[in-house]
């Protein structure tokens, strides 16, 4: 009798599954790669030349370019995890039903998620570095730390691409998504410290940044590129504490939903 | 041994039982037509099997597998073509085979995806976009999808539901080829015709029960007997009709404009007029006979 099934989380099911996105991903990679690449150009040329050169001179010790590009990996990082995580897995559910003819295979709701998670990251690991090369060449020094930053992205995109699968399979309907970006995916990359520092922000706001897994990671990244603290390992425990939940909540509200 | 048991299988969604104590048994090698309208519990019934749906009482096993705690097992040893189409339209023909050749862990998947194109007669279209497909050919793609890794155990469901005429009987060709290999054939559908052409035993399903099982030819002499006969005219002269049939113990069923007397061999002093068209008994018969439903 075969032995596939027998075991949780098998890679060949795990990566079967992440061999249709990469099938898909074929098809618009290009159009990806455009966005991520002008995207953070566009934002320095604006914050850079613009509040940069008029309004901002220097954040923290930082040259504001400096200041806003290393820390836009953020902001890619969520944009390019939370939204197409949402979004992609309820299409794919609700409309395509592709998971329906996934789970008719061997494999299970446990494996479908990791693969779609893992996916996710490491798309919007790598190209949430990319306003980090795109920084360079508005003058970033680049330094051996930043060989880190991939490893940071990823973590955190993970999470964001859980948390994403988890709302997809929360919501009833596509247009309840305005209610999570507007009430989440909003407010959190606005109090990151992406475009201004927190110890300026009232004291609520300064509490509410320490369980934002975006904070820390503009924080990672920003120390990457200037000089690593103490403190890193704790922030870099927080992303990877938050991931792991994010990935067994999104498990069990997907197995609630494809399971009758 | 049989390829599918269930026995006593309840399935609730809420206040609906949509699978109400059944049971049924899939020999294997066989090709099992589970014939039922619309909303008897077919396509739950499919889920049950695949695991992707928990029954609320009763046994299954599948493939010598009991679900759901070995579905996965099972679901490796089956291949199943959906009702509706999920292909990856944007994906090419072959890329669609081989992502599910990984899934089912094909050894070699090339092979597999050389072999499920030649089944689906897809060959030549093998680089197009699944949106470039015809219809036909799409569900031919579905078809090969789910046969990419060479299963024992098929579950059909609906394989033709909603396609033109000459398409369903291409479908048919190559699910009877299916069938001259030797594959055990669970194959859900509310078209007689499509059960009858192709099923060794048909199961007929109505509100989440099978209400009779056996082969095409043993249900029809069971159930009706060897002839119809078909009634027509205007609605006073079939309800005449109909009662005089009844009177001597023969059952009537509606067949569209007409009345159809089923067991119309036993009718006697002129309760079948003279002009009525006899013809054999059919599985329609049964199934309208049995379900209460028209049929398609």
């Amino acid at each position: 009798m075969s032995e596939i099934g027998a075991r949780r989380l098998e890679p060949a099911a795990v990566t079967g599954v992440m061999s249709r996105d990469i099938a898909n991903f074929r098809t618009f990679w290009k159009a990806t790669t455009f966005s991520s690449v002008l995207e953070p150009i566009v934002y320095l040329l604006a914050f850079g030349l613009g509040l940069g050169a008029t309004v901002v001179d220097r954040v923290d010790g930082l040259d504001y370019v400096e200041f806003v590009g290393t820390g836009m990996v953020a902001t890619a990082v969520i944009f390019s995890s939370a939204l197409p995580a949402m979004f992609g897995t309820f299409v794919k559910h609700r409309f395509q039903m592709t998971y329906d003819a996934i789970l008719a295979a061997p494999v299970d709701v446990e494996e479908l998620v990791t693969a779609e998670m893992l996916w996710i990251g490491i798309r919007a690991g790598f190209y949430g570095c990319f306003p980090l090369l795109v920084t360079m060449l508005f003058g970033l020094d680049p330094s051996f730390g930043m060989l880190l930053v991939p490893l940071f992205a990823f973590t955190t995109a993970l999470g964001f691409a859980a948390f994403g699968i988890t709302m997809a399979a929360t919501v009833g309907k596509i247009d309840s998504f305005n209610y999570v970006t507007t009430l989440v995916i909003t407010p959190l990359f606005l109090v990151a410290g992406t475009f201004f520092p927190i110890d300026g922000l009232p004291e609520g706001f300064q509490v509410a940044a320490q369980i934002n897994p975006l904070h820390h990671l503009v924080e990672l990244v920003r120390h990457a590129a200037f000089g690593f603290e103490a403190t890193d390992l704790i922030r870099y425990a927080v992303l990877v504490a938050f991931s792991v939940a994010m990935w067994r909540l999104a498990v069990s509200r997907m197995e609630r939903r494809l399971i009758d | 041994m049989n390829a599918i048991e269930l026995r006593g299988v309840v399935k609730r969604f809420g206040p609906i039982t949509a699978v109400d104590g059944l049971d049924l048994e899939v020999p294997a090698g066989i090709c099992l037509g589970l014939l039922g309208p619309n909303g008897a519990g077919k396509s739950t019934t499919m889920r049950l099997l695949t695991g992707q749906a928990i029954a609320d009482e009763g046994t299954i096993q599948v493939v010598g597998h009991t679900l759901p705690a070995e579905a996965k097992r099972a679901r490796a040893e089956m291949g199943v073509v959906p009702q509706l189409d999920n292909l990856d339209v944007d994906v090419t023909v072959a890329d669609n085979l081989a992502v599910f050749a990984r899934l089912y862990r094909v050894p070699d998947v090339g092979e597999a995806v050389d072999r499920s194109l030649a089944l689906a007669r897809l060959t030549e279209r093998r680089g197009d976009a699944v949106d470039d497909l015809s219809g036909g050919m799409r569900r031919r793609l579905l078809l090969a999808r789910g046969l990419v890794h060479e299963p024992r155990l098929i579950l059909l469901d609906e394989p033709t539901v909603g396609l033109d005429p000459q398409i369903r009987t291409e479908l048919w060709s190559l699910i009877g080829s299916l069938k001259a290999r030797g594959a055990t054939i669970l194959m859900s559908t509310h078209y007689i015709e499509e059960a009858q052409r192709l099923a060794d035993e048909v199961a007929v399903m109505t509100a989440g029960k099978i209400i009779a099982q056996g082969k095409p030819s043993e249900l029809i002499a069971e159930h009706a007997g060897s002839e119809t006969a078909e009634i027509y005219g205007p609605p006073d002269r079939l309800a005449e009709a109909r009662a005089l049939a009844e009177s001597q113990g023969l059952r009537v069923r509606p067949a569209g404009p007409a009345i159809a007397v089923v067991g119309s061999e036993r009718a006697v002093d002129g309760a079948v007029p003279e002009d009525a068209v006899r013809r054999a008994a059919s599985l329609e018969d049964v199934f309208v006979l049995l379900t209460g439903e028209e049929a398609e």
